[in-house]
């Protein structure tokens, strides 16, 4: 009887095709379009995208600007409140909120599972330094793997 | 085509104008930064009656360290900043590039005065774990205007 093989290995097809699509949002991100949000966060690093934390994370990282992973990060008032307006309002819709850290999130693990050596390459000095290996990362594109 | 004689006075005309824009930019960026030290020197003599004045030696100290107490992972200025400012820094952490603090490299430092407040609210409980006192501020952008 071919009808039911011919279903299977058409459903197979579409799934082969929808894995690979669905396989990492986060190496897809809208870029960041807040001027307050480039600047104070790209001063230190590279100002992350929104999209790249579920909201409640950020809420973290904002409520702990004065002790920011062990250095004071601290703003204005006005400006943090505004910055995390733009984090939330555009925050990832998958990921633990319960970690502030994206270096902690089980996406990005599962993504950076390297030799030891490739994160004492010169240049590249932290794992929140995402340019070193992903050009395009300013821009939102980590698919360069 | 412009006509010879024009192309002559107009050329000139340019070029200064360009060159007197260029020096006001900077007058502008030296005026702010002496606002900037005027408010930290009137602060100083505020917190110490004995306040004589700022001290480029005492600034270049600071910034060369090392220094004890810092919550951060850097014992001093010149550890993320390099030894010589007028080289571009890397922050220790995250190994992000830091534009240089000579103001001869960089002419737009300690120009902005919400800017330079910002950084040393941060920085100096990073580096020295406690706020600099005016004085120090001060000591440090002279330093650093003349580097």
């Amino acid at each position: 009887m071919p009808f039911p093989h011919r279903i299977i290995a058409a459903g197979a097809l579409v799934l082969a095709a929808a894995v690979p699509a669905l396989a990492n949002p986060f190496e897809r991100v809208r870029p960041v379009t807040h001027e307050p949000t480039r600047k104070e966060c790209g001063e230190c690093h590279m100002a992350f995208q929104p999209g790249l934390l579920p909201a409640a994370s950020w809420n973290r990282i904002m409520d702990n600007l004065n002790d920011h992973f062990g250095e004071s990060a601290a703003l204005a008032p006005d400006v943090a409140a505004d910055i995390r307006a733009y984090l939330t309002g555009n925050a990832a819709v998958r990921g633990d909120g319960g970690l502030a850290r994206i270096t902690e999130q089980p996406w990005w693990v599962r993504e950076h599972r390297l030799r030891p050596e490739a994160w004492t390459r010169p240049g590249v000095v932290s794992k929140v330094n995402c340019e070193a290996c992903h050009r395009t990362a300013p821009q939102g594109l980590y698919e360069d793997d | 085509m412009i006509p010879h004689a024009l192309r002559r006075i107009l050329l000139p005309t340019v070029a200064l104008l360009a060159v007197g824009a260029g020096v006001a930019y900077a007058a502008g960026e030296g005026a702010a930064r002496s606002a900037i030290l005027d408010g930290y020197a009137a602060q100083a003599k505020a917190e110490a009656p004995s306040f004589a004045g700022f001290s480029a030696d005492r600034g270049r100290a600071l910034y060369l360290g090392p220094h004890a107490g810092g919550k951060g992972d850097a014992n001093a200025c010149a550890a993320c900043h390099t030894p010589n400012p007028a080289a571009t820094g890397r922050h220790a952490k995250t190994g992000r590039a830091i534009e240089p603090m000579a103001v001869s490299a960089n002419p737009r430092r300690f120009t902005d005065r919400a800017e330079v407040e910002k950084r040393f609210d941060r920085d100096c409980p990073n580096v020295l774990g406690r706020a600099c006192t005016a004085a120090e501020k001060g000591d440090f952008i002279t330093y650093l205007a003349g580097q």
